[in-house]
């Protein structure tokens, strides 16, 4: 690889590198931070195109703000380029989050400590309830998909199978009820 | 070899978790349960530490029980492993991006999968919950702490219906309720 190669890819790593660590909540957090970064300043992408790879994003598995910086680092330098924008993405989080783990290790033991976390405990469950109610919102849009979130809920919740299952069986009945759904409207407009 | 296992638990989650955010939650329950890596209690905790540090959730979470299992490598293994599956679908599908966005069969799919997360979201909240909020050690008439209830009423009153205090940062909340839980063990 020559020099120029390299250092797109150094600019890849380091531009993702500085929007992680500026973000507090990835995705949709992300996305002022990004458009101003990746759009206006170093014009790697349009407005159309990042709203592209958020709507792709949200429709594939894995973490919204990996994927799309594997789409912009593959737009500009290939699947070298993918890897360093993907790998500056979480370059951040792999050193913050390892130095507050070591220093609150070492903590753990003292009562103080432990009774701040318990009263953060409180906390966070009003987050993941916050959370769920603005998943719900957008995702649970019929009966069908409330009996779904329903069921999944009761059966995570009173047994000990793995989510993987869940979320496979899920996507399938995704399918067939969409089938099916389709089959009754054209059977009511074949009816007319 | 930890690290390779470390590895493969986050691929599976990297693989399976959809919707961002705590869509990797239910999966990291489960890895607790079934390694014994790391428990419920610190898992709630975790949650609260990559909420207030910069970052997506889901990496920060992974990089901590990585670190919380085998130090940084761990961490390393496991942020590795949660990432991979986003790169390479990406990597895959980037050809015929619009067609993939438009196709009815992507969309069916997702239609079965979005209230299905959020079900497995919703139950994981339920054990913190109950981890936060119940002695399940003591007797049943005094299981419930209603100092944490309490507390979690009045983060809830906070974050979604009084105007001033609902757009803020949720390390606010965070740190307010560090406060009050120091001042409940005095």
């Amino acid at each position: 690889m020559d020099q120029s190669r390299w250092k797109t890819l150094w600019t890849l790593f380091w531009t993702f590198a500085k929007i992680g660590a500026m973000t507090f909540g990835g995705g949709y957090a992300m996305l002022p931070i990004l458009q101003r970064e990746i759009v206006e300043h170093r014009g790697w992408a349009t407005e159309e195109e990042m709203a592209d790879y958020y709507a792709i994003g949200q429709c594939t598995p894995g973490i919204i703000a990996v994927n799309v910086a594997t789409f912009i680092g593959r737009g500009q330098a290939g699947i070298p380029g993918a890897v360093a924008a993907t790998l500056g993405q979480v370059f951040p989080c792999l050193v913050i989050i390892s130095i507050i783990a070591g220093i609150l290790t070492n903590f753990a033991e003292l009562k103080v400590v432990q009774d701040a976390f318990a009263g953060i405990r409180a906390c966070v469950c009003v987050l993941i309830l916050n959370a769920v109610i603005k998943l719900f919102r957008t995702d649970v849009v019929d009966l069908a998909t409330f009996l779904l979130f329903l069921a999944v809920l009761a059966g995570a919740a009173l047994t000990n199978l793995s989510p993987v299952l869940f979320v496979v069986a899920a996507g399938a009945l995704g399918v067939v009820l969409r089938a099916l759904k389709l089959d009754g409207r054209a059977r009511k407009e074949g009816a007319k | 070899m930890i690290y390779l296992r470390l590895f493969f638990e986050f691929f599976r989650t990297g693989l399976f978790a959809v919707g961002g955010g705590l869509a990797t939650m239910p999966f990291l329950y489960h890895i607790s349960d079934s390694t014994g890596w790391f428990t419920h209690a610190q898992l709630a905790d975790m949650i609260a530490v990559s909420e207030s540090t910069p970052g997506p959730m889901g990496v920060n979470m992974a990089t901590y029980v990585g670190f919380t299992v085998a130090g940084v490598p761990g961490a390393l293994a496991a942020t590795l492993g949660l990432i991979t599956p986003s790169v390479l679908v990406v990597l895959l599908i980037a050809r015929f991006l619009t067609k993939f966005r438009t196709n009815p069969a992507v969309d069916a799919v997702f239609y079965g999968l979005r209230p299905a997360s959020c079900g497995l979201i919703a139950a994981a909240g339920l054990s913190v919950a109950a981890l936060a909020l119940l002695d399940l050690s003591a007797p049943i008439a005094e299981a419930i702490q209603w100092k944490y209830v309490a507390l979690a009423a009045v983060i809830l009153v906070l974050t979604r219906w009084v105007k001033p205090t609902k757009k803020l940062h949720p390390i606010v909340f965070i740190l307010l309720s560090a406060g009050a839980g120091i001042v409940f063990g005095l």
